[in-house]
């Protein structure tokens, strides 16, 4: 997600030293460059989690409720007397799983229909934009909840969900772009070759999509990650004694007054995790800002 | 103008039919049977067939379909099973409380989102400009839900200004829209603030300051009006939004509106009630959107006439 390199297609379409001035533009902003460490850093706790945390996550110490946060126990314990902390830093694996596989499955089905719906135009283009208006109509988290509704909460279902709710913005951007790119010379050319159709989109139309998808892409995790969190917190989502941020909240919800921490600090973790991405695209959309528009 | 409006009002037309029909075919693919489930194992199986026969449910689905779609139409979506009161009387008893909130979270998001945009694009890079994009981000990044129960801990537990949660009056709508209301307000400003900033680069906007114009004169009596474009059309897509944070603030508030209707009817299985909020919403939200269209071609008739995103 971090990696600027878009492939050898595009480095094939733009001279080398334009990839020299995304980066450095990239780098000139520091708030882009904070959010990829904060990033790396949420990347490596999850990865080493059972290494960081003191605590087993889900180990009940009843007797041990609700200590105040301490040397052995710096953010305190919960209900059950589990380590706060270390259920945060296992809440980092959730989060990052959900911001990413159920986003990219998402973007990936976005990516097919708006090359399809752009390419062929048509009845084909018709029926595949009014489907995106109608997801587009659902406030994506009401969606998401009749999905959970439908299948049952669990985390496995909020990927399911989630993987089904976010493809129409995709699919919009990649037929834009496609109905830009498709009358061009280029691919003119290439038809005129007998190039195939699927080789068209994949090889020429698709690469020229890269820069907007890898912002979208930057920017829809922080979604996913919100939409787990808020379907968690609600009770449709990821369920006791899964150790999620939205969940964590919702727990610690009843004991605000006596042992806030319970509540208020799981918050601040996924405030952090989404405020480094919102900052990654954004340092990514402004360094790409030339290639952005077709 | 009006065929433009015509245009748009039949293309909505099977939108809604699509989302109808997801909705409907969503919630009634479930095994299971919601009567069993509704009257627990005291009850015969006599009973349950019988009641089944009263409802309807062992039709095809797609005779269901049309019944529903039949009632939907004359504002008729059954009966709760939980609550057993028509669903069109629930949700309009919620739908006011929902309207209140999200109308007056717009607001606050306006009356943050839009000076705080401008004055971030007029003093651009300067100290207030990072302020407030800061705050923006901040809004846009902080999860709803937690915001809330930030704010209940402050405001309410800690420093007893206002009531925890409940609603028995406007003192109990501060805290929820400005908690909602915070999250549009980022987006408003971030838009605000590059719209006008993409507009102060025009030739007229340097005409204006050549002959003399106070910067202030420029930027209201000019700029304004032409950056405001995407803005307006913001406010009316903001819609969506508001009901989908509505239902996280609501039941973070404990507003009885339309969203915590939705929360409870999946906690209590109680699928009509369910399908009545979801359609409702939509509905909603599919008017908003319709409202941006016009209200943007109204005050931009290169829409109407040209073929902006390449659109059909």
């Amino acid at each position: 997600m971090s990696d600027l390199t878009l492939g050898p297609e595009v480095a094939q379409t733009l001279p080398e030293p334009v990839w020299k001035e995304i980066v450095a533009a990239f780098a000139r902003n520091r708030l882009a460059v904070v959010g990829l460490g904060i990033l790396l850093i949420v990347a490596f706790v999850a990865l080493a989690a059972p290494l960081l945390a003191p605590y087993d996550p889900y180990k009940v110490k009843l007797g041990e409720q609700f200590l105040n946060p301490s040397w052995n126990h710096p953010i305190g314990t919960d209900m059950f007397g589990r380590d706060v902390f270390s259920r945060i830093l296992y809440g980092t694996r959730i989060s990052l799983l959900i911001g990413l596989v159920p986003t990219l499955i998402s973007m990936t089905i976005g990516v097919i229909l708006g090359l399809v719906s752009g390419y062929f135009g048509r009845r084909v283009d018709f029926l595949i934009m009014m489907l995106a208006d109608m997801v587009l109509s659902f406030p994506s988290l009401l969606l998401a909840m009749i999905v959970m509704y439908t299948l049952g909460a669990s985390l496995l279902n909020i990927f399911i969900a989630l993987s089904a709710v976010g493809w129409a913005g995709t699919a919009r951007v990649v037929r834009a772009q496609t109905l830009a790119l498709k009358n061009k010379e280029f691919i003119e050319a290439s038809r005129a070759i007998g190039t195939k159709d699927i080789a068209i989109m994949l090889k020429h139309i698709l690469p020229n999509c890269l820069p907007q998808l890898l912002v979208l892409f930057t920017l829809n995790i922080p979604d996913s990650i919100l939409s787990e969190a808020s379907l968690s917190f609600l009770g449709i989502g990821a369920q006791p004694p899964a150790a999620s941020w939205g969940l964590m909240v919702a727990g610690g919800r009843e004991f605000l007054f006596n042992a806030p921490w319970v509540a208020i600090a799981p918050g601040i973790a996924i405030l952090i995790t989404v405020l480094a991405f919102n900052f990654l695209g954004d340092g990514l959309r402004d360094a790409l800002d030339p290639y952005l528009k077709s | 103008m009006g065929r433009y409006i015509i245009k748009k009002l039949l293309i909505s037309i099977p939108v809604m039919f699509g989302i109808m029909l997801t909705t409907f075919f969503l919630l009634n693919v479930i095994p299971g049977d919601p009567i069993a489930l509704m009257m627990k194992d005291h009850i015969s199986v006599d009973v349950v067939a019988r009641v089944r026969a009263q409802m309807h449910l062992d039709d095809p689905v797609f005779i269901r379909f049309f019944r529903f779609l039949g009632g939907a139409l004359h504002g008729d979506f059954g009966i709760s099973y939980k609550l057993n009161r028509p669903v069109s009387y629930l949700l309009a008893t919620a739908f006011p409380n929902t309207l209140a909130l999200a109308l007056s979270a717009a607001l606050v998001s306006w009356i943050i989102g839009i000076p705080a945009g401008i004055l971030s694009a007029v003093k651009r890079y300067s100290l207030v400009d990072n302020f407030f994009m800061g705050f923006s981000v901040l809004g846009v990044s902080m999860p709803v839900f937690w915001t809330g129960l930030l704010f209940q801990y402050i405001f309410s537990l800690k420093l007893h200004l206002l009531p925890v949660a409940g609603f028995k009056g406007p003192l109990y709508l501060i805290m929820p829209a400005i908690v909602l209301g915070w999250s549009s307000a980022g987006t408003i400003a971030r838009l605000t603030r590059s719209s006008l900033l993409e507009v102060m680069r025009n030739d007229y906007i340097r005409t204006a300051r050549a002959k003399g114009l106070r910067e202030i004169a420029v930027v209201v009596r000019h700029a304004l009006k032409n950056s405001m474009l995407p803005v307006v059309t913001v406010m009316a897509l903001q819609v969506s939004g508001l009901l989908s944070g509505a239902v996280i603030t609501e039941s973070v508030f404990g507003i009885p509106g339309v969203g915590r209707i939705a929360v409870n009817a999946i906690q209590n299985r109680d699928m009509p009630l369910l399908q009545g909020s979801v359609v409702l919403t939509t509905f909603l939200v599919i008017i908003g959107n319709l409202t941006a269209d016009i209200v943007y071609s109204w005050l931009d008739p290169r829409i109407r006439y040209g073929n902006p995103e390449g659109k059909k």
